[in-house]
């Protein structure tokens, strides 16, 4: 047989096989996950931070879950209305559903986490439940939230990240932040806490008294189908890569690896990559500019940076293609909102220079018109070699620039605390509304406050801040769209920051692992649908020989 | 001198250095810029005045800096290494729960860097100028030079990923949930490879050590008496030779011992093993200063015990030396 011949059976036999098992979900398995960096704290209802979310979405439902397509499924909530004036909304809970520890989940439970949670210390929320006027409970499984004016953008902020329940009975009157139960988390999620072995891992165990109990496949199996997920802590990436290479270790979310092992890890047999699940994020990496430096005052400037870096290259050399040059700072995949109707700065360094001469600032004796520096977000590799990348950009219009190292909360205090910075390169989650993670970076109430991930350039434009205030409050969603569109408008032609890329993160996982995506925000969901279609391969002497290894594969 | 005076005044000697080791510390870490709510804050990729402000009262960062060194003085008079409030939990526990990894870590990767150390030395000193020797000294220097992250690495790739002999990471299975003997033998597995990485350094440094003290000794007249009144080869290296080559090597085993929480860094974030070295340099990035003061502390103590302990091994092995 020729090899052609043999590899087309091949195929055919993967499909058949995959067509008989998209219907065999089989309970049973334990997964092992990577999770890096070791969660603070296992409730991201206290701490937004990813790997929190990644974890506790496990123990933890929302009130609903967004499919592929960002349109709301029930969780928590069977259903939902908001009211003519948008002011009103109205969740109907689902009955019978058991907190871990038994406690019937109610509606008393909801509106605690929320007045005392969600409108106070949840990081992101504010902007959302800071409006809220009052709770009614009028029975157990009916909340009705009123909002002094209208609040669109809590919809797109439901699921276990956005909206994440507490059980009160543990939590009332007790000093949240420091509540033990923070770190064993009892929620009426598809897995329970069960362990948490600090610098080491984390344990959860199946549910068996999970709510959703539809029954899936030709076995009439029902959810979850795992039976155990270790979160295993491996912080060197190098051995993370190895571990996944050698199958001690299943999935990895949060690209975990850097980009150019991703490649080799994906054309392993036993693995695969996976770039769904994070459109939920929105994320883009941008460069900020400190528009209160007398040099960068000038809109040209800022411009002429733009046309200076080449962001097919940019991506293509830096990101390994793991990204998309961005043009506005709302990705396209968040089609509702996206509009590509803005200012482009096409890579064109001659127009660049115009620009630059234009603005006054025009070469030295040097070849230098202007030294400055460069600070990038201390989160890995590829971000240094993003600042490194616009430097080499740079240096051709002739702007000199240092790239400068340091780690994060020194980073943090520089950009948003003391501003002495000229450009950085960061990344922020734009979420499913622009509202509640886009329009900080262009916010001007929020600047030089010393607070993280807002905004950072010192941009303030009063229409902007117009633009962004009647956005947060109107009863609309069409008048929202359309002010969402001024506003990209407006910043791409002032361009405080300027967009590089729309990031694609990545998960490795085995290839037997399916179902791991059910949602654009599965990064921060549960695994309740994934299953393995054959025993997972436990890694240690006596079985390793025994079970097929990536290698033997190959 | 009277045991009294000695236990007494060696007291007072840790007391008044910990005490110095943590007014240093103290006062040193608030040189770097950035707190811990800021560090959580940006962890948690969205943040609000009020968010921060929650956080920096719940850290007690809202207080001024001499009360906040006052409390923890005070805490400290107690026997309260004070609390980690982003671990959310006590000092003393986050850093008992990691003792025990480190401490097997430490243990195991002396014991091979001395056992391996002595042996190859003693064999190269013996055979001084032959091929032996030569093989011996040139791996000694490789060692001796490699950085540990990368020898680390390398055995990775090797010995787990390309042989598939031992594992990658960690310190035990956690999913095959063993007990009892099979649990030992998996930790055992566990530990090969960080022990190994760990111990390679400092087997170089006593490989070269040994060789060269050894050497020197056998030279000394005592040694040719020795052999010249009759005594036998094997005499001659363990009572004469060995012992007065010892001294250099115990010298050097403090330094080793004091200095594994350094090099521990490395080694237990290459191989995933959950001890104590990474716990310090987390709480260093994440600017948790009650965690690292303690965990700094603890090690300074150490320190100052493992001198006390190569000052009595001295007296053991030289009866010339006193303890005092």
């Amino acid at each position: 047989m020729n090899k052609k011949v043999f590899k087309l059976l091949g195929a055919t036999a993967l499909t058949l096989a995959f067509a008989a098992n998209a219907m065999a979900q089989t309970r049973g398995g334990t997964l092992t996950a990577i999770i890096q960096p070791e969660p603070v704290i296992l409730t991201s209802a206290l701490n937004t931070a990813a790997p929190t979310g990644f974890f506790s979405a496990n123990v933890f439902d929302g009130l609903v879950e967004y499919d592929n397509d960002f349109k709301l499924r029930p969780a928590l909530a069977e259903s939902w209305d908001v009211s003519k004036d948008s002011k009103t909304l109205t969740f109907h809970l689902r009955r019978g559903v058991k907190w871990h520890d038994g406690k019937p989940f109610t509606s008393a439970d909801v509106k605690w986490t929320l007045e005392n949670v969600w409108k106070k210390i949840h990081p992101r929320n504010q902007i959302i439940y800071g409006t809220v006027t009052g709770v009614d409970t009028p029975d157990d499984y009916t909340v009705i939230i009123r909002f002094s004016e209208p609040s669109l953008a809590v919809l797109s902020s439901l699921n276990s990240n956005g909206a994440q329940v507490l059980p009160k009975h543990l939590y009332e009157g007790t000093d949240i932040l420091n509540n033990p139960y923070n770190n064993k988390p009892v929620g009426t999620g598809p897995f329970v806490f069960k362990e948490w072995s600090r610098g080491n891992y984390i344990t959860l165990e199946r549910n068996p008294d999970y709510w959703d109990k539809s029954k899936v496949g030709s076995k009439g199996v029902s959810k979850p189908y795992l039976d155990k997920i270790i979160f295993k802590v491996v912080p060197d990436a190098g051995a993370r890569a190895a571990a996944l290479e050698k199958g001690e270790a299943q999935y990895a979310p949060f690209s975990p690896v850097p980009l150019k092992d991703a490649e080799r890890l994906a054309k392993l047999p036993g693995l695969k990559l996976e770039t769904r699940g994070y459109d939920w994020i929105s994320p883009w990496l941008f460069l900020d500019v400190n528009v209160d430096r007398p040099y960068f005052k000038d809109a040209r400037v800022r411009q002429a940076l733009a046309y200076a870096i080449d962001l097919n290259a940019f991506n293509k050399v830096v990101w390994y293609g793991f990204g998309k040059p961005a043009i506005s700072p709302v990705v396209s995949t968040l089609k509702q909102f996206h509009t590509d109707d803005v200012p482009k700065y096409g890579y064109d360094p001659k127009k660049a220079e115009a620009l630059l001469d234009e603005a006054g600032l025009k070469r030295g004796a040097d070849g230098v018109r202007l030294r400055i520096n460069l600070d990038y977000l201390p989160y890995g590799d590829d971000y240094k070699r993003s600042g490194e990348y616009i430097k080499q950009a740079l240096k051709r219009v002739g702007i000199d620039v240092n790239v400068r190292a340091q780690d994060t909360p020194t980073y943090t205090k520089r950009v948003y605390g003391d501003r002495d910075y000229d450009l950085s390169v960061v990344w922020f989650a734009g979420f499913a509304d622009p509202l509640v993670g886009v329009t900080r970076a262009y916010w001007s109430d929020s600047v030089g406050k010393n607070i993280p991930w807002s905004n950072g350039s010192g941009y303030r434009n009063a229409e902007a801040d117009k633009l962004i205030e009647q956005a947060q409050s109107s009863a609309s969603q069409a008048e929202r769209v359309a002010l969402f569109k001024k506003l990209q408008q407006r910043v791409q032609a002032d361009l405080p920051s300027i967009p590089l890329l729309e990031l694609h993160f990545f998960t490795v996982q085995a290839a037997n692992l399916k179902d791991t995506v059910a949602g654009v925000d599965q990064i921060y969901s549960s695994l309740k649908n994934a299953w393995f279609d054959s025993a997972p391969k436990v890694a240690n002497a006596t079985q390793a020989t025994a079970s097929v290894t990536p290698q033997a594969a190959k | 001198m009277k045991l009294r005076n000695i236990v007494v005044r060696r007291l007072l000697q840790l007391v008044s250095v910990a005490l110095g080791v943590t007014i240093i510390n103290f006062f040193l870490l608030q040189l770097a810029p950035g707190d811990a709510a800021q560090v959580l804050a940006g962890e948690a990729g969205a943040a609000t005045p009020e968010y921060m402000a929650a956080l920096r009262a719940q850290f007690g960062l809202d207080q001024p800096l001499l009360v906040q060194f006052w409390k923890y003085i005070l805490n400290l008079a107690h026997f309260n290494l004070g609390y980690s409030f982003r671990h959310g939990m006590p000092v003393a526990q986050l850093i008992g729960e990691r003792v025990p990894a480190t401490l097997l870590l430490m243990g195991a990767s002396i014991l091979f860097a001395v056992m391996a150390g002595a042996t190859l030395g003693a064999i190269a000193a013996y055979r001084a100028g032959r091929i032996a020797d030569v093989v011996i000294s040139t791996l000694a220097l490789v060692f001796f030079a490699t950085p540990l992250f990368w020898i680390g690495l390398m055995l990775v790739v090797v010995f787990s990923v390309w042989l598939d002999w031992l594992p990658v990471g960690g310190m035990f299975t956690i999913e095959a949930g063993y007990t009892g003997w099979k649990y030992i033998l998996d930790v055992a597995r566990h530990l090969v490879l960080p022990a190994v990485t760990l111990g390679l350094f400092y087997m170089a440094v006593y490989t070269r050590l040994m060789r060269a003290t050894m050497v020197e000794v056998r030279r000394q007249d005592f040694v040719r008496t020795a052999v010249a009144k009759g005594a036998r080869p094997p005499r001659v290296l363990f009572a004469h030779v060995l012992r007065n080559a010892l001294l250099p090597l115990v010298t050097m085993l403090g330094v080793q011992v004091s200095s594994i929480i350094g090099g521990a860094v490395l080694v237990e974030t290459v191989f995933s093993w959950p001890g104590l070295g990474r716990l310090a340099f987390e709480a260093l990035f994440q600017r948790d200063f009650n965690l690292l003061l303690g965990i700094l502390l603890c090690s300074s103590i150490v320190v100052i015990v493992v001198n006390w302990v190569v000052d009595f091994v001295y007296t053991r092995l030289d009866p010339r030396i006193r303890f005092a």
